[in-house]
């Protein structure tokens, strides 16, 4: 909680999830991240809203974008930055999630950006400490950033959140990314269609707020927005999947799927792509319908919202 | 041996459906006598106004770390958290450090009981030799070694043919076989029930079908072999079918369930709390319903308290990693009792599933207040209501699924063969 006595705007100690935002906190969010993105695109790019603050970026699990977009949001707010990797940490030691929170706690930072394999490791790590700490994603659970950004980017195209109709294909049972999005995207009255094979959507996601699909031409017809997910190569050695090319052929996105969706439909995918699995390169690459450049640059500027305003909500911020 | 007489007590006895408020008489470590009694010299006289007499708790299904892993549990231990809370005795599981897969090791277990604990400690072996392999174990060396039944605990036996001959065999000697019954397949990587809760939190689903599709294939076995087959634990509504009808074709069929599934559901893991991740996982609160109308029925026989401790570090860990199981022992009692008051199922039904039911599957003499049983015995005041604090039970480990929760019913004294094993200390 803020300690400030005035109500702060943006009134969680932590960004653990979407779960639990309001509309309110969600265009605060992405108001202070419009103004990132024209700072981000001057020759300085420098702030010091974070002036003095030392952030950790503590990744149980490799990440290179999500990872060095954190980073890079930091520093850009000039505080200090230390990345800390699971190859690196006692973790693999055998110390414990909580002994490694306590032993960071002790260092004081102020900020914890934490990415764990496991769901809900980040909040069980969030306990123990006395800084904020933000969810860089944890296991199948949430991913606040991503879809914060996905959500910008579309705002910044569209000029809107509500009244959309957003697909999001693929991978649903084990994506963080498409939770969060399903959050988000209900809270700001968007419609959700989930769309994949019955062995990747997982029990009930419908009561989540979702309409489920297992066929594109019928999940993406209507649709304003196409998110695809990534498909680990893991599953595909699994029976959750055949195979790469019964995949593709079902489900990957080539310009006659996206022909299914509305005309202008706009196509957005979180990285790293598997072309040629679930997204085809003339469609990825498309110059006016895909949005998965924008999704990066504006990663970066939504991760500088975030921890100027958990910052601001700490002991000592000043108004 | 000096004698005890209780007076003035509500008297609870499943066996015998009595319910009666009356003198009960405890000589040479037996019940000697129930009815108007006048105390002889040189008899301890106990005051039982307001509290119930009824027979000492078997627990059917107790997991200590004796041996492997005393610091999460000994047989001491867990035998001072059984008599706190009216059981008096504890079968235990053989999922040890060695495996109780060999008759030296029961008899280990039943002589470091002897030695140490204050309740009667019986062991169950395994029915496969390291609970993970398909080679029977010696069921008759071990039945004489004093193992009262057999099973892999919280293994599951995967093999088909492995289970019909282990039921196969046991019947040789009428022995009864005990099945944690889970498709380790389906059951997979799965963490908590399967369903919109899961999906939420992100977490592996177990489906109910993991637990029905295993006892839909032992009770094929059972109808094969003709054996004697428990029933561990149902955790799911889907299962109850099948079970009934195994009992209406004549099968020897019984089922336990624990006291956790009774008083808890799936909620119980919001916020990823993994002192409520157990095997077989919480499911929906239709389920728990389910269970209960169940256990009023008949049709579930034995309620157990699944003890199952765990160090801290086990626990304390992101949902995915942390172990699964619950402490107990001291908490069953209560649990049903409060289960009584809750859900108003009759009194002597809800003992009868920790008393005269498994006194009859196993073929104990304990279990009832009938002249000349032995003499275990809790005294309890059934209406008493206290909040339970792990930190509070005297298990060596405090994974408490029902930490903080409300209940009724506390035990005032527990006897083990007349002799008082637990005594509350009386209020300052």
């Amino acid at each position: 909680m803020a300690s400030n006595t005035e109500i702060s705007a943006f009134p969680h100690r932590h960004l653990l999830g979407i779960h639990g935002l309001s509309q309110q906190d969600i265009m605060t969010l992405l108001d202070k991240a419009d103004h990132y993105v024209s700072l981000n695109r001057q020759q300085n790019k420098k702030s010091d809203a974070l002036r003095g603050r030392t952030q950790i970026n503590l990744f149980f699990e490799s990440s290179t974008r999500t990872q060095s977009s954190f980073e890079l949001a930091g520093k850009r707010l000039g505080a200090d930055v230390m990345n800390m990797s699971v190859a690196s940490s006692a973790m693999n030691k055998g110390e414990t999630l909580i002994d490694t929170a306590v032993t960071l706690n002790a260092m004081n930072p102020d900020l914890i950006v934490v990415r764990h394999g496991d769901s809900g490791a980040v909040a069980l790590l969030a306990q123990k400490v006395s800084c904020a700490v933000l969810n860089a994603g944890d296991g199948a659970h949430e991913h606040p950033t991503q879809a914060l950004l996905d959500a910008l980017t579309i705002r910044n195209r569209l000029g809107r959140l509500n009244g959309l109709k957003v697909a999001i294909c693929g991978d649903i049972a084990h994506s963080r990314v498409a939770r969060s999005n399903i959050a988000l995207l209900n809270i700001m009255g968007s419609q959700v269609n989930l769309i994949g094979p019955k062995t990747l959507i997982p029990k009930d996601v419908d009561r989540l707020g979702a309409r489920v699909f297992h066929s594109m031409r019928q999940g993406l017809a209507g649709c304003d927005i196409i998110m695809m997910l990534r498909v680990q190569h893991e599953r595909m050695s699994g029976n959750l999947i055949p195979s790469t090319r019964e995949y593709y052929h079902l489900y990957g996105l080539d310009d006659e799927k996206l022909s299914y969706a509305k005309p202008d439909a706009l196509v957005m995918h979180p990285g790293p792509m598997n072309r040629g699995v679930e997204i085809d390169s003339s469609v990825a690459d498309h110059p006016t319908k895909s949005l998965i450049r924008d999704q990066v640059e504006m990663g970066v500027a939504v991760r500088m919202a975030a921890l100027e305003l958990l910052a601001g909500n700490l002991d000592g911020a000043s108004l | 041996m000096s004698a005890i007489i209780f007076q003035n007590v509500r008297v609870l006895d499943p066996a015998n459906n009595l319910d009666a408020v009356t003198n009960l008489r405890v000589a040479d470590g037996v019940i000697a006598e129930i009815g108007a009694l006048t105390a002889h010299d040189n008899e301890q006289i106990i005051d039982g106004k307001g509290c119930a007499l009824i027979p000492g708790l078997i627990d059917m299904q107790v997991w200590t770390g004796e041996p492997g892993f005393e610091h999460k549990e000994t047989l001491a231990s867990a035998s001072l958290a059984a008599a706190r809370g009216g059981v008096t005795t504890m079968i235990v599981m053989p999922n040890t450090q060695p495996v109780i897969d060999d008759a030296a090791l029961v008899d280990f277990i039943s002589r470091r009981a002897r030695d140490t604990a204050v309740t009667r400690v019986i062991p169950m072996a395994a029915i496969t030799k390291g609970c993970n392999s398909d080679q029977l174990t010696e069921f008759a060396l071990l039945r004489e070694a004093g193992a009262i039944a057999f099973t892999n605990g919280d293994h599951s036996i995967m093999n088909a043919l492995t289970m019909r001959h282990a039921m196969s065999y046991a019947s040789n000697f009428d022995a009864l076989v005990v099945h944690h019954a889970m498709d380790e397949n389906l059951f997979s990587v799965g963490v908590m029930n399967e369903g919109e809760l899961s999906t939420r939190l992100g977490l592996s689903g177990i489906p109910a079908a993991a637990e029905t599709v295993m006892i839909d294939r032992d009770l094929r076995l059972v109808a094969l072999t003709g054996a004697r087959y428990h029933l561990a634990q149902v955790s799911s509504e889907m299962s109850l079918p099948a079970i009934a009808e195994a009992r209406r074709n004549g099968h020897r069929v019984s089922c336990g369930v624990s006291a956790n599934h009774l008083l808890l559901n799936e909620n119980d893991v919001e916020n990823y709390r993994s002192f409520a991740k157990l095997n077989p996982p919480l499911r929906g609160e239709s389920d728990r319903l389910a269970l209960v109308n169940a256990l009023s029925l008949g049709l579930i026989d034995v309620v157990v308290s699944a003890h199952n401790p765990q160090d801290a570090d086990a626990k304390r860990q992101p949902f995915n990693q942390a172990a699964f199981g619950s402490i107990g022992v001291e908490t069953l009692l209560t649990s049903l009792i409060s289960l009584h008051h809750a859900e108003g199922i009759d009194l002597l039904t809800v003992l009868r599933t920790v008393t005269q039911r498994p006194a009859e599957i196993l073929g104990l003499e304990t279990g009832t207040l009938s002249i000349g049983a032995p003499a275990d015995i809790t005294l309890v005041d059934l209406g008493a209501p206290w909040v339970i604090s792990a930190d509070d039970l005297a298990s060596k480990s405090k994974n408490a699924a029902l930490d903080d929760r409300r209940v009724q019913g506390r035990v005032e004294a527990c006897f083990v063969a007349g002799k008082p094993v637990f005594t509350r200390a009386a209020k300052a």
